[in-house]
């Protein structure tokens, strides 16, 4: 199979514009969080209009939308609105970049290390955009399109490979199965995560108004981003499973033994079981909350363990990285 | 002092199978399995093991000392795995009676409150009371339900639906079970072991440890009734891409297993990576290629003898390849004789040859212009072995202790030969290809993909089914007014910690309630 250099140049192009659109998409999101008031001010305010709770004014899940129009508001909103406009171009361009790599090389796009890293960013942001239609939490944007910009700066850069056909020991429709779950579970669990991180600084900040008062009070309520994360894991952890069978199943037929605590094996192994940890510290009195949510943060720090260190450092059977 | 014993093991089995056990043995075994990603295994790779070891000084040592290189057969992580089984089973066996119990159990009945519930509707309708219990028992098909009247007249629906969830964690828990406990039987009935094999219709018989290079047992495996088969490799073809990189590889092969044994039939199998050759019991791998260099050795009596061996890459990217190939003397019985006129053939082959000077090495994996470098020694190879075999290399102390003595060192092409002083010519006629095959025997994996399909049955149902209950009551309206005749209230709770059935309640509650819109007072 011959590569295609042409479509090849263009993928690239398109993964570089991108990146150039998130970065922007970043700065209006930030902006617009910035905008956004903190629970002082809107209990002022809402003090001010004579109304309401503040108590339960958290507790609402949609709780901007219940603010009184204000014309700041207003200006917060538009550029958060031109901020999604940009995401969903850099979505675009960013799938084009991807589309446009698999057409280059006549296969899958996610034969290598950088190939991988961008289809899981991919995966991330359009979990994301789904998100944002069900909770009203866009002005969060920057915080998943921050380690999203970053993991996409290193896959460009350090982790870049030129297109190019499959090894032998990776041509087997098992690369599709395998590679795709894990890809699709990698990018909701990244979300999932970010969301449990900005958990533990919101509920902090609602144990103490003190602790990262300009920041966490901005964000939304501390339990509508627990059960973000909790849906987002609950739909990713089946899937994560079944990448994992997937491939235990190819190991069996390309390498002779379904499991042999390759290095790769091992740390989806130590994934797996941090995440089977999450769902039971959701379930258990004393330790949903804010352990939960550490157990969430560490299960998916292990995973970009999985993919960076073990790839680039470690020799194992998994060293398919490209990286040269 | 007994029961001193048997409280402090009932406290031990209630603390060992309380959730919070659960959750810390499931971090201990992760945190465990870590350092075997992270550390050399010797499961794995025996050589880096030991150069860590050499490497880390005390360090490296004590790391052994404590199973670090054993990880997940050393004591403490099957500690933690035993512990973590245990405390499965303590908690599954309560699980699965209240299961059980559940399973035929009525739904609750109606609470006094409803408006107490987290989900909670309240309408005036036009309707009489049995004609609203009968819309709300159709609309609640699939929900398990029960009735019941109340003193005041007042009937009610108590409905409960999505026990498949607590079925599928049951499920999945059972199933994780069954997994760990089919991998562990299958560590102890497994084997695997590796062969290579030249490509010109060489045979191998899974007939015993001997035929293997290497050989790994599992620890009820002695080697002796292995499922018997044969496979001959015929040839082998691998493709490469201009860059020198792999692109295909193909091993044209026969193989005879069961009863074709006993008939002598053979079958045909093109060997590829990811496709092994499935016979009785055991499975076949191509697992690696390279050349095997063939060499024929003139006495000076005028014998002729030829051998072909593998020797293996060294560079896996241009498959220039090291190795030896030895040859005792013909008609030499007496062993100090033989011990005087072993010959070995070592050094270097390039499938592609390149020079640097004189120095040999290679341009491109596919043998295009195949060339050896090689160095004759002759004397006592230091083995006993009167056949002519595959070494990497020669034994370098029977070097030094000048009984094994270089007699020439020259580069090669095919048909190209060496003259030794005693006449003696060692010709390389071609090279040959061999495949690296392995050999995979594991009677309880089929199990574990059944365990392990359950697991994810198990799991999907475990977390995306919603356990929730719904009440409904129906009371005559106190003062009859004109279209409005019966008080009915709607009730929900979800009893599982998921968010989402809001929706489904009002939809629900929607439809019971809309019979009329009189007086619609909800909450
Ligand atoms: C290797 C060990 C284990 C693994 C991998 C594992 C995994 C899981 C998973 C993935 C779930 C689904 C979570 C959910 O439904 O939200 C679950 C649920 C559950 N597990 Fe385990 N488990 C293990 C051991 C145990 C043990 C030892 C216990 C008892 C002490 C236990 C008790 C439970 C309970 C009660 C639930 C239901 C929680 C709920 O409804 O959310 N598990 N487990």
């Amino acid at each position: 199979m011959l590569v295609n250099a042409t479509l090849a140049h263009y993928s690239d192009w398109f993964y570089a514009s991108a990146v150039v659109v998130y970065v922007l998409a970043m700065a209006f999101y930030l902006v617009e969080q910035g905008m956004t008031k903190t629970r002082r001010q809107r209990e002022r305010e809402l003090v001010a209009v004579g109304g309401g709770d503040p108590a339960l004014a958290d507790q609402v899940p949609g709780e901007p939308t219940e603010e009184p129009p204000a014309r700041g508001r207003d200006r917060a909103d538009r550029i958060g609105r031109m901020g999604m406009a940009l995401n969903v171009l850099g979505v675009l361009l960013h799938a084009a970049a991807v589309l446009l790599r698999g057409l280059a090389v006549g296969r899958v796009p996610w034969g290598n290390m950088y190939e991988y890293d961008s289809a899981v960013c991919l995966v991330a942001l359009v979990t994301w955009l789904v998100l944002v239609r069900k909770f009203d939490v866009r002005r969060l944007s920057a915080f998943v399109l921050l380690p999203v910009v970053v993991l996409l700066f290193l896959g460009g850069t350090m982790l870049y490979s030129t297109a190019s056909p499959l090894q032998p020991a990776l041509q087997s429709y098992w690369l599709v199965i395998h590679v795709s779950a894990a890809i699709t579970a990698t990018g909701l669990l990244l979300v999932a995560g970010v969301a449990s991180l900005l958990y533990l600084a919101r509920a902090g900040n609602e144990r103490d108004p003190r602790r990262l008062a300009r920041f966490a009070s901005r964000l939304p309520a501390a339990d509508v981003l627990d059960r973000l994360a909790y849906r987002v894991t609950v739909l990713a952890f089946p899937l994560f499973t079944f990448g994992v069978i997937c491939g235990a199943i190819w190991a069996e037929s390309a390498w002779g033994r379904f499991w042999g605590w390759d290095p790769k094996e091992t740390c989806a192994f130590v994934a797996w079981v941090c995440y089977a940890a999450y769902l039971h510290a959701r379930a258990t009195a004393g330790w949903r909350g804010n352990r939960a949510a550490m157990v969430n943060v560490v299960a998916f720090a292990v995973m970009v363990f999985n993919l960076f260190f073990i790839n680039l450092v470690t020799v194992g059977f998994h060293s398919y990285a490209g990286v040269a | 002092m007994i029961q001193g014993l048997l409280a402090f093991l009932r406290n031990a089995w209630r603390g060992l199978t309380t959730m919070r056990t659960a959750l810390i043995l499931l971090a201990l075994l992760a945190l465990g399995a870590l350092p075997g990603a992270l550390l050399p295994q010797r499961q794995l790779d025996k050589a880096r093991v030991e150069k860590y070891i050499t490497d880390h000084g005390w360090w490296g040592q004590l790391l052994d000392r404590l199973q670090f290189y054993d990880v997940y057969s050393s004591v403490w992580f099957s500690a933690v795995y035993f512990l973590l089984f245990v405390s499965l089973v303590g908690c599954l066996a309560p699980r699965t009676a209240e299961y059980l119990r559940q399973v035929r159990a009525k739904p609750v009945i109606t609470p006094r409150n409803l408006s107490r519930l987290p989900h909670h509707d309240r309408a005036t309708v036009d309707r009489d009371v049995d004609e609203v219990i009968a819309a709300a028992r159709s609309a609640l098909r699939g929900w398990r339900i029960a009735e019941s009247t109340e003193d005041n007249g007042a009937r009610t629906v108590s409905a409960e639906r999505g026990y498949l969830r607590e079925t599928g964690n049951l499920v999945f828990h059972f199933a994780l079970l069954g997994l760990v406990v089919a991998f562990a039987i299958g560590k102890l009935y497994s084997y695997s072991g590796q062969v290579a094999v030249v490509a010109t219709g060489t045979q191998f018989c899974n007939s015993g440890l001997l035929s293997y290079d290497s050989f790994t047992p599992g620890l009820r495996v002695d080697g002796t009734d292995l499922d018997p088969f044969c496979v001959r490799v015929n040839g082998f073809r691998a493709s490469y891409l201009p860059t020198g990189e792999a692109d295909t590889f193909d091993a044209d092969m026969d193989y005879q297993s069961g009863g074709d044994l006993s008939t002598g039939t053979w079958r045909h199998y093109d060997l590829r990576v990811n496709e092994p050759l499935r016979t009785v019991g055991d499975r076949v791998y191509l697992i690696g290629h390279g050349y095997a260099p063939e060499f024929t050795v003139i006495f000076p009596d005028g014998q002729q003898r030829s051998s072909t061996v593998q020797w293996p890459p060294a560079d896996p990217t241009t498959l220039l390849s090291a190795g030896t190939t030895t040859f005792d003397p013909p008609n030499t019985t007496d062993p100090a004789e033989l011990r005087k006129h072993q010959l070995a053939i070592t050094g270097l082959l390039a499938p592609t040859a390149v020079y640097d000077g004189t120095l040999l090495s290679s341009a491109f994996p596919a043998a295009f212009d195949p060339a050896v470098a090689v160095d004759v020694y002759r004397g006592d190879l230091g083995n006993n072995s009167g056949l002519s075999h595959s070494l990497l290399t020669i034994d370098q102390s029977m070097v030094d202790q000048g009984r094994l003595v270089k007699q020439a060192r020259q580069n090669l092409k095919p048909g190209e030969e060496i003259k030794l002083d005693d006449g003696t010519r060692i010709r390389f006629d071609k090279v040959e290809q061999f495949v690296q095959l392995q050999i995979s025997h594991d009677p309880t994996q089929v199990f574990v993909l059944v365990f392990a399909v359950l697991m994810l049955v198990g799991l999907a149902g475990s977390l995306t089914i919603k356990r929730r209950r719904l009440w409904i009551r129906a009371a005559p309206a106190d003062a009859e007014a004109a279209g409005e005749r019966t008080v009915v209230e709607v009730g929900g709770l979800a009893r599982t910690d998921q968010a989402g059935y809001g929706e489904e309640f009002t939809k629900l509650a929607t439809h019971l309630l809309a019979v009329t819109s009189a007086d619609r007072r909800g909450t």
